[in-house]
């Protein structure tokens, strides 16, 4: 009876063992770890965006009457994307900044409101919220 | 019926009449009250061609009523300034519709070349209307000058652009690195030498201009580059004032013996310079700003100024459509335009925070 029971042990460590060598043997995934050249390129990626928010700002594409953004918001300036989400007293209730971009583009601009995770929404949000860069946070402030 | 509509002859013949139009009302009082007397100032209402006969109704609406409110003044002015910025991208379409709306003001007017005017055909079209780019006159005792100040170096407009199109989008665009900082230019700094020899120096003397004459922030041209050059021509007067469009927002400010008066526009407010939170600006420590506009109130931080001549020094009351009036005036005991209300810092409300 206890020579079953050690057999059974020795089986089950040699499996456990067989395991962690599998284990070690694969190329497994890393974890967050990167590198000056990752962040360059990164930084890259997200500034390529921003120049994507800036083109649309001062474009009349994302309206129907010639207006764009640029012309009451220069460098994005009066929108204050650090004081967001706050209470818009205008609607009652609290409010994200892009609901406020798409009020903009839906009344001055006489356009079409954009869904939220529509990639132009995301380049406005990126350009308006950059040129507030540095800026301390917030959130609630009128 | 839009001008366009008109025959040449005819509406030409109505904007010759009208001259241009205010849409701030600036009073200007003297010690023999008898020489007070009164002038309004609308200006920048951005007149934007969407296609034909369809014009931005927004910037339309801001126009049509400064032009109406100021036809039911009483007393009545006697002349409106328009500050310039009739049209957003100087076409002949919206030059035409602008000039339509201000022939139906009831009073001789006068007008000063804003950058949107001038650059597309370097205001050619605009003087067909107007006349010339810059002049001056004699009113009641009181020596005033009109200035083109939206000007810029000769290599940005006549060498850098393709298509007169694209230099007039360039310099629209007021954030646009594009663009070039605005001057009077050494030409018509010799006029106004000239112009300002023939005056006595207890003359009260009025410019207006486009730009600030100051420089206040060079990123959004609310900068004049020759400003200094030009103050040094107005300091040896006693009494001098600057009247100016171009920032649509309330600024003044005392510099020597010059006072500095903006006035709004009629279209759409601006941000002040200290907003953008990357540059330096300096805004003149002495102006109260407007309150921060409420875009849900479309005509919010528009409007436009009666200016009243009190001792050939200026009254601006500006009026002001989505809020509460405001009133500078040169105050005699501190030597600088102050607001009637709210220039002690006590006085000051939290709309007139901007950040």
């Amino acid at each position: 009876m206890s020579k079953i029971i050690l057999r059974i042990t020795f089986s089950a460590l040699g499996l456990l063992l067989l395991a962690v060598a599998l284990f070690l043997a694969l190329d497994t995934p890393q974890a967050d770890e990167f590198t000056d050249k990752d962040v360059e390129r990164w930084q890259q990626e997200f500034m390529s965006v921003v120049e994507k928010g800036r083109a649309l700002w001062v474009s009349p594409e994302l309206g129907t009457n010639g207006v764009a953004c640029a012309q009451c918001h220069p460098n994005a300036a009066n929108t204050h994307p650090e004081t967001y989400p706050k209470f818009q007293q205008q609607l009652g209730r609290v409010a994200a900044l892009r609901e406020m971009i798409n009020w903009c583009i839906l009344n001055p601009l006489e356009g079409k409101m954009l869904e939220p995770n529509d990639p132009k929404m995301i380049a406005l949000e990126a350009y308006v919220t950059y040129e507030r860069r540095s800026v301390p946070l917030e959130p609630g402030k009128h | 019926m839009t001008a366009t509509c008109l025959s040449r002859r005819d509406f030409l013949k109505g904007a010759a009449a009208l001259g241009a139009l205010p849409l701030t009302m600036v009073e200007l009082s003297f010690a023999d009250s008898s020489k007070n007397f009164t002038f309004a100032h609308i200006s920048d209402s951005h007149i934007q061609q969407i296609q034909g006969s369809n014009f931005v109704y927004n910037w339309d609406r801001g126009l049509i009523r400064a032009v109406a409110e100021t036809n039911l003044l009483t007393p009545k002015p006697d002349f409106v300034i328009f500050g310039g910025d009739l049209a957003q991208l100087g076409k002949k379409e919206e030059l035409d519709h602008g000039a339509e709306m201000l022939s139906k003001l009831n009073y001789k007017v006068r007008c000063v070349m804003g950058e949107h005017d001038y650059y597309l055909d370097l205001g050619e079209y605009w003087s067909k209307l107007f006349g010339p780019h810059y002049y001056s006159w004699d009113h009641k005792g009181v020596h005033f000058i009109t200035l083109n100040s939206v000007l810029t170096y000769d290599e940005w407009t006549h060498n850098r652009w393709p298509t007169a199109e694209q230099r007039m989008l360039e310099m629209a665009g007021l954030d646009n690195p594009n663009g070039s900082p605005f001057m009077v230019g050494e030409e018509q700094r010799k006029w106004l030498q000239k112009d300002l020899a023939k005056v006595k120096k207890d003359t009260p003397v009025v410019v207006f201009s486009h730009s600030p004459i100051q420089k206040i922030y060079k990123g959004w041209n609310f900068w004049t580059e020759d400003a200094d050059e030009v103050q040094a021509l107005l300091q040896p007067f006693e009494t001098v004032t600057v009247v100016y469009g171009h920032v649509h927002q309330i600024q003044y400010n005392q510099i020597g013996n010059i006072s500095f008066n903006s006035v709004m526009a009629t279209a759409w407010p601006w941000p002040y310079p200290q907003s953008y939170a990357q540059a330096e600006s300096h805004l003149p420590k002495l102006t109260v700003p407007m309150n921060r506009a409420d875009p849900f109130f479309e005509r919010d931080a528009t409007g436009w100024q009666l200016i009243d001549l009190n001792t050939g020094r200026v009254t601006l009351r500006y009026n002001l459509w989505n809020n509460t009036n405001r009133t500078v005036a040169y105050n005699p005991e501190t030597k600088q335009p102050e607001d009637t209300v709210y220039q002690s810092p006590d006085k000051r409300i939290p709309p007139q925070i901007h950040y």
